[in-house]
């Protein structure tokens, strides 16, 4: 299991790298490498030359700018964990990191790398699209960015061009007092990709009432989905009404099959999931204390 | 027999593992860390195919490849040495390292790449061009028993590699007689043991000596004859270190294919060859898999819950090649009852051959999927008498007044006090409050369960099976030895003649051989020498080396004692009886007394004193049969291994019945091996075996999809537990020392596997019970659950 | 490619194909055959090694992305020839192991766990050590043996403040 030759180069900038990008279709960008590494090994990837952004300055840091954080494509998922802006601002994020691998890939994968790997039950890409999070791009004709959801377009696949490479995740902070956020997944060993996964926010006012909210659905269908939950907006969310909104959401479901998880049993726990994630988040909320209160 | 536990200073006492010091430190020595010079690497090519007619090879562009030095076709390789040994008597399903003239699974090699590293060699494996023709294929044990369906070996006429009824006493009588009947079907999924080292292999042949030196992570009996015969080479020209540490087996690393290959490449390039398999060349085509199993079970039981007959069925899915598989059918007759009174038993055994990979032995040889149907039997007949299933446990127990006690196939079990076992461990759990404990679960709305299993482990093995299941073997021997040599300084040096694989053989005989001679295990070094210094030996299989090596170094030691007591009698000028031995040193009760140098001295410098005729120096030997073994079988019966461990298990799950996933509350195992030599090697067993048994019960499978494709090739989809998935487990001893053993000590090797997968199994289908499903089929997958549960409460899934 | 590596202390320069994994550069080009290979596709962790104290596949990891780093080795963890670490010890002890294979990175995460967290819980250990399959043991013994490293490092620690006796007797 050795991967096939190829090139090594390692920038000193982004702007280099993206020249090295542009133009060469057999050049792939590697980051931490814990899920390309893999696929190189078993020889299911087999680029000329790997381009190594890893060490990028221009990748590196968490910041949090204008309601926004903006998480560097190079963080890595151990780091980001442990980041005190992130358990600040993205809970959700700083929820769903330890399910993400095992420690040792923590330790070198990246948040970045995740993202554009687009593994559809993978944790950091559906907190991407729950959140409405913007995927931030370098390219030689300059930086670009996409809502994630426009991002992740299929199983592995984005919408990512060759010649671009991820720069940065940028993950709004919701402005609210009373934030809550809920995280279940389904997987055959804690550090197995989920067969489902459902990660909530709520944000509620004083009264309880729900002011946002997000759900969101990994490694049911074929990329992670951001359900529609508008009709929960401004009303006190209870199981009734918050399964209505699931089903109605997760009528037109397309699960995928395999080994592990047949359809139906993806299609049916994800609205158990959801439920729960959405419950969790709003319990949640509700245990911080309202504006005036105290 | 000689030894009193109450006197015992090193035996059953905490001593640490003198093995662990040097694996801590990264210093084990693997057959990966072999490094010779000039050394090649070998990577195969797999067939793409289930079944295909290799119409032709090209390796033009391979060969011209820098670095680059041979490519190996199966044609080759067959022209030049002997098919592999077949356990049956089936010479027309032969077996080669490469695949001769057609693949018969996906997965096989096909070619074998020689080059300056591994890379290299990888590199040009897929330049190799095959043109294949494919062909018919059979995947599923009941297809390919039919007729019609394609023969995996066209020569050998059928699928068919066994099918033999055996009829243990008056089985149709017994039916007839019995009030109560029940038939059911499980099925134990295809799973194997999976070490975290592959299989690899070092061989490098010197011509001017005629040599073939080998290095391989094997745990293998007569591994250099079998060499020495596929090669066509004289046995003493191979010589096998086994000084190397196997990273792990349970069964699996036999190795004969791949030492045959690089054996050949060694010799045919005079250069040291390597193979180190990757994990795919371990999972795809490694022939390491294991049982892949359909039981078929009738039983015949009173009100009572008193089982008195059997019927079992047992049709295997062998893979593509005999090899040694259709024996793990075999060994299970030994304890064909597990530690039940049933009074006759039919059990039919059938194995076939499908486009799947080869099977080899995992840990217990059949028998935790044979206790797995058994176990789920008595659980069906207390569910159908009614009757609580420890209740009807206790009734169908072999009482301890009992032993040693025949059984319908034809062994005698050694001992046991099964009963007290139970008793402890319900006494351990407080099985009252675990109930309770239970029903508060269920009220909590979850589903819960618990899971009972008892089951026995043979242990001390020979090969019975073999001439029960092949009337042209007429194996009864099963030896293993030990030699003890005290050099001149006093110093104590045993040989022992296998390979490791974490067993931790070099512990166990200095503790033996230090409690015997009465000195500090610590100070005896133990070596393995080359296979060409060793005594006749088998290998740590069928849990018997603490009874087999054990034994041997116990009974050598017996023997240096002797020794020692005569040279100091003869010193005394009084007989044998006259001396008494301690700690090292020979004296008169009362009177004179000589130490242990100068007994070494004297055997050792002053021939003049020793006993005339008696051998100078300090050297013993013992070469030990397996107790109880030696006879042929007759009329279909045969004793199998001579000791019986026992095993009984308790778990309690819980499970959301929205979600399907098992998790282990509590895991609770009786254990009895009879006298313990090494606590925590025994401890470290049953607990491996637990959490080997969990991943068969819950997650390891190797699953061919319809196009006959293996689709768990690799760690993302074979799923090994890891910390978060096995629980802690409490070990509540118990110890009947077994009369036919130096200590009263039983094996352990298995322990912990045989009867987890039953028990979990058992639990979750406790849990399932009210909702009126059960599970049959190993492993159950938290989505067979979830959907099942869902299936069987349709208006509450809506919700 | 040539580069230059910083292991157990030691500066190494090796001249490599930039497709070599960081695990066969150790065994091969500096013979540290205490990192071994498991399943080359990064879940078994029998190859993980410490980069700047933290575990990581090395299998996951090509040679010429490891400038830069400290790299440790189960080899750089016994203070002296012979003479075990307090975690290695503990290993033997409660015999933590059995083929020894998966021991080394075993180890390495269990020495990672113990530098960032004096008192683990069992649920600390097991989350550290759930990254390393062991097929012979079911664990048990390990996390006891990682237990028993942390009491003994915490006894062994000189005791400077009222907490830290607090601390001590309540790991015990």
């Amino acid at each position: 299991m050795k991967p096939a030759p190829f090139d090594y180069v390692r920038p000193d900038s982004l702007a280099e790298a993206c020249e090295l990008l542009a133009g060469d279709d057999d050049a792939r960008v590697i980051a931490g490498g814990q899920t390309l590494v893999p696929m190189l090994a078993m020889r299911l990837a087999r680029p000329a030359r790997l381009i190594d952004i890893l060490r990028l300055p221009e990748l590196a840091g968490i910041r949090e700018e204008k309601g926004s954080v903006v998480v560097g494509a190079t963080t890595r998922q151990a780091q980001a964990e442990r980041d005190p802006i992130i358990r600040a601002s993205v809970p959700m994020l700083a929820r769903v990191l330890p399910w993400v691998g095992h420690p040792p890939t923590r330790n070198r994968g990246t948040v970045g790398g995740s993202i554009a790997n687009g593994d559809p039950s993978a944790e950091i890409p559906l907190v991407a699209v729950t959140l409405s999070a913007e995927i931030m791009l370098a390219a030689r004709t300059g930086p670009t960015s996409m809502p994630a959801e426009e991002f992740f377009i299929g199983p592995m696949v984005t919408s990512i061009d060759q010649g671009q490479c991820v720069r940065a995740i940028r993950f709004p902070v919701w402005p609210h007092r009373r934030i809550g956020v809920g995280f279940f997944e389904v997987s055959s060993r804690r550090s197995d990709f989920a067969f489902v996964a459902a990660a909530a926010q709520v944000a509620l006012d004083e009264e309880g009432r729900c002011l946002d909210i997000a759900l969101g659905l990994g490694g049911v269908a074929d990329r992670p989905l951001r359900l529609d939950m508008s009709s929960l907006a401004g009303t006190v969310v209870d199981a009734a009404s918050a399964a209505d909104a699931i089903n109605a959401a997760c009528a037109d479901l397309d699960a995928m099959s395999d080994l592990h998880a047949s359809a139906t049993y993806r299609r049916r726990v994800a609205g158990v999931l959801c439920l729960r994630a959405l419950e969790q988040a709003r319990d949640n909320a509700a245990a911080k204390p309202a504006k005036g209160a105290r | 027999m000689s030894a009193d536990p109450a006197t015992f200073r090193f035996v059953s006492t905490n001593r640490r593992v003198r093995e662990d010091r040097r694996f801590v430190a990264g210093h084990g020595h693997y057959v990966a860390d072999v490094a010779l010079e000039g050394m090649l690497h070998v990577a195969v090519l797999p067939s793409q195919h289930p079944a295909a007619r290799i119409d032709s090879i090209d390796a033009s562009a391979a060969l011209a490849m820098p670095g680059v030095h041979y490519v190996l076709t199966g044609d080759e390789l067959a022209a030049a040495t002997d098919p592999l040994m077949n356990g049956l008597d089936t010479p027309l399903v032969k077996r080669h390292p490469l695949a001769v003239g057609q693949t018969r699974y996906a997965g096989e090699w096909v070619v074998a790449v020689v080059a300056d590293s591994r890379a290299l060699a990888e590199d040009a494996a897929e330049k190799v061009v095959v043109d294949y023709e494919p062909l018919p294929f059979v995947m599923h044990a009941e297809e390919a028993l039919q007729p019609d369906s394609p023969p995996v070996h066209a020569a050998h006429g059928s699928n068919v590699l066994l099918d033999r009824t055996f009829v243990w006493g008056e089985v149709e009588k017994h039916f007839a007689e019995s009030p109560r009947h029940l038939s059911f079907r499980v099925t134990w999924g295809r799973s194997s043991t999976v070490p975290i080292e592959t299989f690899g292999v070092v061989a490098s042949w010197d011509p001017w000596r005629d040599m073939l030196d080998v290095w391989a992570s094997i745990q293998m009996p007569k591994y250099p004859d079998q060499i020495a015969r596929a090669l066509r080479i004289p046995a003493n020209n191979v010589r096998v270190h086994q000084d190397v540490d196997v990273g792990g087996s349970y069964g699996v690393k036999r190795g004969i294919k791949q030492t045959v290959l690089v054996a050949h490449l060694a010799r045919r390039l005079g250069r040291p060859v390597r193979l180190i398999e990757d994990r795919l060349d371990n999972m795809g085509g490694g022939d390491a898999h294991g049982p892949d199993r359909i039981f078929d079970v009738d039983l015949a039981f009173n009100d009572d819950g008193i089982v008195k007959s059997m019927k079992i069925r047992a049709l295997d899915n062998a893979g593509a090649y005999a090899g040694r598989a259709p024996f793990q059918l075999g060994k299970p007759i030994g304890a064909i009852v597990g530690p039940y009174r049933m009074e006759s038993v039919q059990y039919r055994a059938q194995s076939v051959t499908s486009n799947k990979a080869v099977q080899e032995a995992v840990r217990g040889f059949g028998q935790s999927p044979t206790n797995y149907a058994i176990e789920t039997g008595i659980d069906k007949v207390a569910a159908a008498t009614g009757l609580d299933r420890v209740e009807v446990r206790r009734r169908n127990f072999i009482r301890k007044e009992q032993f040693p006690y025949l059984i319908p196939s034809g062994s005698t079990y050694d001992s046991g006090d099964y009963h007290t076992v139970v008793d402890k461990v319900l006494a351990h759990i407080d099985f009252a409050a675990m109930e309770r404990e239970r029903d508060r679960l269920r009220g909590s709305g979850l589903l819960a369960g618990i899971g009972i299993a008892a089951c026995l482990e043979p242990s001390g093995a020979n090969s019975s099976f073999e001439p029960l299941l092949n009337e042209k073997n007429t194996t009864t021997t099963w030896m293993d030895s030990c030699r003890i040599v005290v050099d001149g300084l006093g110093f104590v040096t045993i040989t022992i003649h296998n390979t490791s694989s974490g067993q931790g053989h070099e512990t166990l005989v200095s503790t033996v051989v230090g409690e015997v001679l009465q000195i500090d295990p610590d100070l005896i070094r133990v070596v393995r020498p080359d296979s060409l210094a060793c005594l006749p030996s088998n290998s740590p299989v069928g849990s018997r080396m603490a009874i087999m090596l054990g034994g041997a170094a116990f009974h050598a030691a017996q023997k240096l004692r002797t020794k020692l007591a005569r040279i100091g009698a003869h010193q005394f000028g009084v007989g044998e009886d006259g001396v008494v031995y301690a700690s090292g040193g020979v004296g008169v009760p009362g009177g004179k007394q000589l130490g242990w140098a100068e007994l070494v001295n004297i055997a050792h410098r002053n021939y003049h004193l020793l006993p005339e005729g008696m051998e100078p120096g300090l050297e013993t030997t013992h070469v030990m049969q397996v107790p109880t073994g030696g006879t042929l079988p007759k009329d279909g019966r045969v004793q199998m291994y001579p000791c019986h461990s026992f095993e009984f298990h308790v778990v309690l799950i819980a499970i959301d019945p929205a979600i399907g996933k098992p998790e282990i509350r509590r895991y609770v195992i009786g254990h009895d091996c009879g006298t313990v030599i090494t606590p925590h090697i025994v401890k470290g067993m049953t607990l491996g075996g637990i959490a080997h048994g969990l991943g068969a019960a819950l997650l390891e499978e190797f699953v061919y999809n319809d196009e006959g494709q293996l689709i768990t090739q690799g760690f993302m989809d074979y799923l090994l537990p890891s910390a978060h998935e096995v629980p802690a487990v409490e070990i509540v001893h118990h110890c009947t020392p077994s009369p036919f053993t130096v200590f009263g000590q039983k094996g352990s090797g298995e322990s912990g596997y045989l009867g987890a997968p039953a028990a979990i199994s058992g639990a979750i289908n406790d849990s399932v019970a009210s909702l009126g499903i059960s599970f049959n089929k190993l492993p159950i997958r938290i989505s067979a659950i979830g959907d099942a549960i869902a299936a069987a409460q349709p208006a509450k899934s809506k919700e | 490619m040539k580069v230059d590596l910083r292991i157990n202390g030691v500066s190494r320069t090796a001249d490599i194909e930039p497709r070599k994994t960081l695990l066969d550069v150790l065994r091969e080009n500096f013979l540290l055959n205490g990192t071994h290979a498991g399943c080359e596709h990064g879940v078994c962790g029998a190859c993980t090694v410490l980069i700047d104290g933290e575990p990581v596949r090395s299998c996951l990891m090509f040679a010429v992305q490891a400038d830069g780093y400290e790299i440790t080795t189960i080899e750089g963890l016994a203070p002296a020839p012979g003479e075990l670490s307090v975690i290695q010890d503990a290993f033997c002890e409660t015999h933590g192991l059995q083929c020894g294979y998966c021991t080394p990175g075993m180890i390495l995460s269990a020495h990672a766990l113990l530098q960032r967290n004096v008192t683990p819980t069992r649920e600390d250990i097991v989350e550290a050590i759930s990254g390393n399959i062991c097929r012979c043991t079911g664990y048990g013994q390990i996390i006891e043996a990682v237990q028993f490293a942390a009491r003994l490092r915490l006894a062994n620690t000189p005791r400077q403040a009222a907490q830290t006796d607090k601390s001590v007797a309540e790991a015990k």
